[in-house]
């Protein structure tokens, strides 16, 4: 059993009280490749679900990361500044991008659970 | 995901799938971009042992009939009359204007002249060849593969199966055969490593890649790893450092002129050219170091130390050596000197970044 709930932008969501610390999945981790830099959102800054919250970029090319829910960050991963390559050794830990009080625990609901977003990823490929 | 039945593929294009390569499109072919190693390990396995590309994709042309230098000088700045048999050198096809067409290989042999031309230029060059040579023989090597072993270690492979190797040298080319293979192998490459390019029949290529592969020293690398690499060289990518618009001058690229050239011009785009290296560019390829960690892709914008725009990046990443980012790009000559502070907007925000000669690493070759 798994506490995650995905987006379809392929970032994972775990809840803990009214913090939801956001990452990447491990499809979207192998799909990029080697992370060599991540622009994470500094503490206070607002987010709003599905918009632009930081940048993830690879060897090859920059990818935006999406907000899966509304809210006020709370903390960025500092530890990827000097280890961008946690995001894709550990994406569903030490890897994660930043943490966000969740404003609407509704919007919750809308995320995928483990089981359909493994739906989901395999519909791409 | 993305439709690939429009695309070419190469001889080995089974072999990558096989591998476990990401296949992505690249000038109208299905091309490995990545293998389950990664670009990171690739690229730095490039630098440390062989990494073995295929490079299939690109032109390979045979120009003969007589008088077919001359020619060939018309549309090129390099002196190729001075190449011996044998002999190989990166030249340029440049048009009226002096802006570039393409990069090329031209090696020299008896009877003929061998290219090597960007896959994405390949049609275009080879129309442009035929309209300036009505006498001559333009002929596209449609059955021939080329894989490229580069590395420290590519020289002892190969010569592993033909010990001549070790005494050509680098920018030269000779017919060698390979465990029965009947090559064609340029001492050369376009990662700022020592190595080959072997031009091989379709039908041996799968077997020559196996044979190399199976050499501890080699692994597969893919065309991200290519772009990483020829980065860190400070070598062009023709479409993004090099287009019509960009004269080999502005490119850092005079070196290729050849003086005899210089003299008697004769190539299209003479003038403009020359004027240029008599009165300077109005602006100059360089290699650019950004601080920091964020990688300056292809057009980020330049701004000088009160922010106004100077030009803008064309080729930009990580650097997996340098082991930071990485980029080039072209600014006013004023500002082009080693050192030289630069801002690069990055998502709206200024980052600092200097002027720096290239290459980034130092090169592989002698």
């Amino acid at each position: 059993m798994s506490d995650l709930r995905y987006t379809k932008d392929h970032e994972w969501v775990r809840v803990d009280g009214d913090i939801a610390t956001v990452g990447i999945s491990d499809y979207a981790q192998e799909a990029l490749g080697d992370v060599v830099f991540v622009e994470v959102p500094e503490a206070g800054a607002e987010v709003a679900q599905g918009g632009e919250a930081g940048v993830i970029e690879s060897v090859k090319a920059a990818s935006e990361i999406y907000a899966p829910v509304t809210g006020e960050v709370v903390e960025g991963n500092a530890a990827l500044d000097g280890d961008p390559a946690l995001v894709n050794t550990a994406p569903l830990g030490d890897g994660w991008i930043f943490k966000v009080k969740v404003s609407d625990a509704a919007q919750l609901d809308t995320l995928m659970s483990e089981a359909e977003y493994q739906t989901f990823v395999e519909g791409l490929d | 995901m993305d439709d690939h039945s429009q695309t070419l593929q190469t001889p080995l294009h089974a072999l990558h799938l096989e591998l476990g390569a990401q296949m992505g499109p690249f000038a109208g072919y299905d091309m490995p971009i990545r293998y389950p190693a990664g670009i990171m390990a690739e690229h730095t396995h490039c630098r440390e042992a062989a990494a073995l590309f295929d490079v299939s994709h690109m032109g390979q042309v045979v120009l003969s009939g007589e008088g077919v230098v001359e020619v060939l000088e018309r549309l090129v700045p390099g002196d190729i009359a001075i190449l011996k048999p044998g002999r190989q050198r990166y030249t340029l096809f440049t048009n009226e204007a002096g802006g570039v067409l393409d990069d090329l290989m031209v090696t020299r042999r008896t009877d003929d002249l061998y290219l090597v031309v960007n896959a994405a230029c390949k049609d275009a060059d080879i129309t442009h060849l035929q309209a300036n040579m009505p006498g001559g023989s333009v002929q596209v090597l449609e059955d021939r593969a080329l894989l490229a072993l580069q590395g420290p270690k590519a020289i002892e492979v190969i010569a592993r199966f033909e010990s001549r190797i070790t005494e050509q040298k680098f920018m030269s080319a000779a017919a060698l055969t390979l465990d029965g293979i009947d090559c064609w192998v340029s001492r050369s490459g376009y990662t700022g490593e020592d190595g080959v390019e072997i031009s091989v029949p379709h039908d041996q290529a799968e077997r020559l890649a196996r044979l190399l592969l199976d050499q501890d020293e080699v692994a597969p690398a893919g065309l991200g790893a290519r772009d990483s690499l020829r980065l860190e060289a400070g070598l062009c990518l023709y479409g993004t450092d090099l287009d019509e618009t960009t004269t080999p001058v502005e490119a850092g690229l005079t070196w290729t002129i050849g003086k005899r050239r210089k003299i008697e011009k004769g190539f299209l785009g003479a003038d403009v050219i020359m004027e240029q290296i008599f009165e300077g560019p109005p602006r100059l390829r360089v290699g650019i170091k950004p601080e920091g960690r964020a990688p300056a892709r292809a057009h980020t914008v330049i701004v000088d130390h009160e922010e106004n725009p100077v030009g803008e990046i064309t080729s930009g990443g990580f650097g997996p050596t340098v082991g930071g980012p990485v980029a080039m790009g072209y600014v006013p000559p004023a500002l082009a000197g080693d050192g030289t502070e630069l801002g690069l907007l990055i998502r709206g925000k200024v980052h600092k970044a200097r002027v720096v000669a290239l290459p980034f690493v130092p090169k592989g070759w002698s």
